[in-house]
């Protein structure tokens, strides 16, 4: 299946500004769903709100575009009643770990079979350029004027911490390998949390002077490295890429039928 | 396995918003910004169908078409 088969193209252009990484990650992400041969009928996607969500919107699979920092709710809500079902829910960094932390650390806990995808920009774009749980500090925003105090969470170690059963990191400089950990992440059989670093050249570039979007792309390249790396160990400061967790621990919803069948027992 | 040849580039205007990360990445050079701001294939016959400037272009315009392989 061609990725434009599954574009609902009417919507396009879309809106993301000009160079926008989220872009680049929807692209990848029809890929992965390309490469893996699935049908739009067996998707469906939950988003909340913010410019990450409205990813929701292009897609022509089931679509939920549901409220700020709850997706991961609805999505567990529609998991548990069509558990054939393959659930993918992109939030941005705001969405994901501020106003959803709490959802964002359970639904890890739970282990319920859903991928979902941290679009980290580091910043609210939509409402203009707002700091996030993310920016980190010394990092200029519009609520940041004199510069961030705040420091930042690291999304890996969090997921890791809540009990993720698949946890990876990416960027949009490395799109292949971006590609190839969505179609892992789909394929896994319980929580799993794919973290890419994405570019928003309007807001967070302009406000730290970090360039074009080509630039800041290039700063993903140079500033990352493959986990366990040499040059991690001469330079602390990379930020790592690749697969931090991968492991088989039994699914919510398989767990859940358990039950059902016990309460059952004898009708 | 032959070499992939290139048919064409199929590059939707409308789409494109002009950031020029498919011509900054691409590794022969082959893109161009033309006077709209839009993604042109300057120089085609240079290009080895890599497919980097479709799989990092952010508003999905670009698509690289290859020659079906004859035996």
């Amino acid at each position: 299946m061609a990725i434009k088969d599954y574009l609902r193209e009417r919507f396009f252009p879309h809106l993301w500004c000009s160079g926008c990484g989220h872009g680049i990650v929807l692209n990848s992400l029809l890929r992965a769903l390309a490469d893996l041969g699935m049908s739009k009928n067996e998707i469906v996607m939950v988003s909340g709100i913010g410019c990450s969500s409205r990813i929701s919107g292009y897609v022509d699979f089931h679509t939920l575009h549901t409220i700020h920092g709850r997706a991961l709710a609805f999505a567990t809500g529609v998991k548990l009643s069509r558990p054939e079902l393959n659930l993918l829910v992109p939030m941005g960094d705001g969405d994901a770990l501020a106003i959803g932390g709490n959802h964002f650390i359970h639904a890890a806990r739970r282990n319920i079979d859903l991928t979902a995808i941290v679009m980290n920009n580091r910043i609210y774009g939509m409402t203009g350029g707002q700091y996030s749980p993310l920016s980190g500090q010394g990092i200029m925003a519009t609520t940041a004027p004199y510069s961030n105090i705040d420091y930042d969470f690291d999304t890996v170690e969090l997921a890791k911490a809540a009990g993720a059963t698949f946890v990876a990191r990416s960027t949009t400089y490395h799109t292949q390998q971006m590609t190839k950990m969505f179609r892992q992440a789909i394929l896994h059989e319980g929580f799993a949390m794919v973290e890419i670093l994405s570019q928003c050249p309007t807001y967070f570039g302009r406000k730290n002077r970090a360039g074009s979007a080509i630039d800041m792309m290039e700063s993903y390249k140079e500033n990352t490295t493959p986990i366990g790396s040499k040059s991690k160990m001469e330079n602390p400061d990379l930020i790592e890429r690749g697969i931090f967790v991968q492991k088989e621990v039994p699914e919510y919803c398989n767990e859940y039928d358990k039950i059902i069948e016990k309460a059952m027992k004898g009708r | 396995m032959a070499k992939p040849k290139l048919k064409e580039h199929i590059i939707n205007s409308e789409w494109c918003k002009g950031c020029g990360i498919c011509v900054h990445f691409c590794p022969k050079n082959v893109l161009e910004m033309d006077d709209e701001d839009s993604a042109l294939a300057a120089r085609p016959t240079d290009c080895i169908c890599c497919k980097l400037c479709e799989i990092r272009c952010p508003d999905l315009a670009i698509e690289v078409i290859l020659e079906k392989e004859t035996e």
